[in-house]
């Protein structure tokens, strides 16, 4: 009998890790639906950029309010979970505070968790007050209506709770340390819930047990439902901000790709001994589409870029289109991308493993031309975004399938194309005229 | 004062056996927009006067492609920069200079990967580097104490990270640099590039050019300077929508110099 808490503890340890570890499979599954791209260039480069940008947090801090917060919460989710580490082996064991023979090195780590715990609830209720009463534009725009609202203060509230159990749970045990019961060995700092165990100081032993064991029980089961909850939410960047910014984008950004599959046709166009009325082989593959109309057709580091979007807006409040009221918001434009991307990954799984056609796609269902042509390209999202996510890349492969497949650009741009081909300006000028600006006055 | 501008071809130097230091790229806007023309002479002034050998390709010179890229146009982007590659391939060019930051971006960043391998470099980088070389000076003279603001273009800045050049040059004129609300790095698109300046904007509440405007207007500049020929455009049209243009001159960093030793 004295063994039924490991054996429920186990159970609900590993159902939890093992129900994660389903959905991330899943989301690899999804994630690995977008096109093949060589990133084995460049290790070097790609790690520091990795230890710099996501373990860093440098990108973080070019707003200083919300980047120095969002460190205290970091590093609070970082470093607390040592204890999560001891939790997890006196479940399994029956120990209590297994650590507890570091000593003094102890009481130095649960005294820095507890400052923490309280630094991330402060920093918490701070991010509350600017999602909820000060109206922060980003927090504002269309696209974060409903389930992006929500699912923000959910996390926030989440987190809250989590640091409540913890400290709770420590002055119920600093208070039972005091009272000399049995298991609860003497040992750790409480800097901050020593200022709640009097709260307890009026109740019996047993009722403080009670407490003491509901609060771990409760901190442990909402970690791991919180570690569930992180696919279904939009706070999958904790984990997927060290793989993005790893494969993050190392060209200067000016640099787009150059279509490999253009590049063929170009060539064999002008190639002179090329024969203009030969037959197209009839074993040939269908010719590749150009540019992306769903999500299948952009590149799997696009796919993780969606995942790894936690919807801060910072690229939406830096794009000078939807500074001016444009409908474009580079943060709709990858939360669309996941959320079309969640709808492939389930009608996969509904299908016995194959994708079914819908009749939907990305391109009109989710994303909209007006939104796609409103782009200036000017690369502002893409460095405002803290974990290297690259939104504009996604905008410039759909404008290749509009033009290149469809033939959808607005007219005006159809004359500039036109004005290229014929004279190689984008302008109704002769290519001969080119020099007549020296002769000028 | 009015001296000729010489501007040779590269057929011209080719058919004499000669090989200039640099490839002008002109530009489609250096070459055909009457606002532009001025900053591609005032180049010129200052190439001239600093004796830099130097060619254009004149009518060989055909768009980069770079508007019909950001278009989508991947096709039509590439059939001008394998066309251009062979010109400036027979030429055997090895460095190009150019006036413009699209042009700049697609020479150096997209031409290598369909064969052309330039040392490219944007025209506010090659007069840093006169400068540096002691091939040209520049007395601050009228531009003493004036307040400048440099407007960055993406293509330029966040695009390639060329944030000094420009300004080191200001600087030199005896200057006040003076820095906008959103630069460098945070700098505010003017609204023309990803091939907007040749189509209507899409709708919304306010125009980006008018929004870059009061940025600089906001800082009470008496000159905003420029270093793109589309940028410079924008700027110029929200500085008359705002009824500065007497009081708030937009200007090409060559204009600036050229203008400083009174070319």
């Amino acid at each position: 009998m004295e063994y039924i808490p490991n054996i429920i503890f186990a159970i609900i340890l590993f159902a939890g890790i093992g129900f994660f570890a389903k959905n991330i499979k899943k989301l690899s599954r999804n994630i690995k639906l977008g096109k093949a791209v060589d990133t084995s260039d460049n290790k070097s480069q790609r790690w520091n950029n990795m230890f710099r940008i996501a373990l860093g947090q440098t990108k973080m801090v070019v707003r200083p309010i919300a980047g120095i917060l969002h460190i205290i919460v970091y590093l609070g989710f970082i470093i607390i979970n040592i204890e999560v580490l001891e939790i997890i082996i006196d479940g399994l064991f029956g120990t209590h505070r297994i650590f507890a023979f570091l000593g003094g090195f102890y009481s130095f780590l649960i005294g820095s968790f507890e400052i923490l715990a309280l630094l991330v609830i402060i920093a918490v209720v701070i991010f509350w007050i600017r999602r909820n009463l000060i109206k922060l534009r980003r927090f504002l725009n269309p696209e974060m209506s409903g389930w992006p609202k929500k699912d923000g203060n959910l996390i926030l509230y989440i987190e809250l709770v989590l640091m409540i159990l913890f400290l709770t749970m420590n002055a119920s045990d600093y208070q039972l340390q005091q009272m000399d019961a049995a298991h609860y060995t003497k040992a750790g700092a409480f800097p901050v819930s020593q200022f709640i165990a009097p709260l307890f100081q009026e109740m019996s032993m047993s009722t403080i047990i009670m407490i003491e064991r509901s609060a771990w029980w409760l901190h442990i089961v909402g970690i791991l439902l919180f570690l569930n909850y992180l696919y279904y939410s939009k706070h999958l960047h904790i984990l997927l901000a060290f793989p993005n910014t790893y494969f993050g984008k190392l060209r200067p950004k000016g640099q787009f790709e150059n279509l490999e599959a253009v590049t063929k046709e170009v060539k064999l166009m002008m190639d002179p001994s090329a024969d203009p009325f030969a037959a197209p082989d009839e074993n040939a593959p269908m010719p590749e589409k150009f540019g992306a109309s769903d999500v299948m057709d952009l590149k799997w580091v696009q796919l993780l870029n969606a995942y790894t979007c936690t919807e801060c807006g910072r690229c939406t409040s830096e794009c000078p289109a939807n500074q001016t009221g444009k409908k474009l918001s580079p943060r709709k434009i990858m939360m669309d991308t996941r959320d079309r991307l969640e709808e492939v990954g389930k009608n996969i799984d509904a299908n016995k493993g194959e994708f079914v056609a819908d009749g939907k796609q990305l391109l009109g269902d989710y994303i909209t031309n007006e939104e796609l042509w409103a782009c200036t390209s000017c690369n502002a999202c893409v460095e405002a975004c803290p974990v290297s996510i690259d939104p504009l890349s996604i905008i410039m492969d759909m404008r290749q399938y509009l033009v290149m497949e469809q033939s959808a650009a607005p007219s005006d741009l159809n004359n500039m194309m036109g004005n290229i081909e014929n004279n190689g300006a984008p302008w109704p000028f002769n290519q001969m005229d080119r020099l007549n600006w020296s002769k000028e006055s | 004062m009015e001296n000729e501008l010489k501007v040779p071809t590269m057929a011209e130097l080719f058919a004499a056996g000669q090989q200039p230091e640099v490839l002008f790229w002109v530009g489609c806007a250096g070459s055909f927009d009457d606002r532009a023309k001025k900053i591609t002479k005032a180049f010129v002034k200052i190439l001239n006067k600093a004796n830099v050998s130097f060619a254009v390709l004149g009518t060989e010179e055909s768009c980069t492609g770079d508007p019909a890229k950001r278009a989508g146009n991947e096709f039509l982007f590439q059939m001008q920069a394998v066309t251009n590659i062979e010109v400036l391939n027979a030429y055997e060019v090895k460095k190009v200079v150019t006036a413009c930051p699209h042009c700049f971006n697609t020479l150096k960043n997209e031409y290598p990967g369909l064969g052309g391998n330039y040392e490219v470099v944007h025209h506010t980088q090659f007069l840093k580097q006169l400068l540096d070389e002691g091939r040209i000076s520049m007395e601050g003279g009228q531009f003493k104490g004036k307040r400048i603001t440099f407007h960055d273009p993406c293509y330029l800045g966040r695009a390639n990270n060329v944030y000094e050049a420009p300004r080191d040059l200001i600087r030199k004129l005896d200057a006040e640099l003076v820095e906008m609300k959103n630069c460098k790095k945070r700098g505010l698109c003017c609204g023309a590039g990803g091939a907007q300046m040749f189509k209507e904007p899409e709708k919304g509440n306010k125009d980006i050019n008018i929004e870059r405007t009061e940025q600089a207007l906001d800082i009470k500049p008496e000159i905003i300077a420029a270093g793109c020929p589309f940028c410079n455009t924008m700027l110029t049209d929200g500085v008359k929508n705002k009824e500065k243009e007497s009081s708030v001159a937009v200007m090409d960093i060559a204009e600036l110099i050229a203008s400083a030793e009174d070319l």
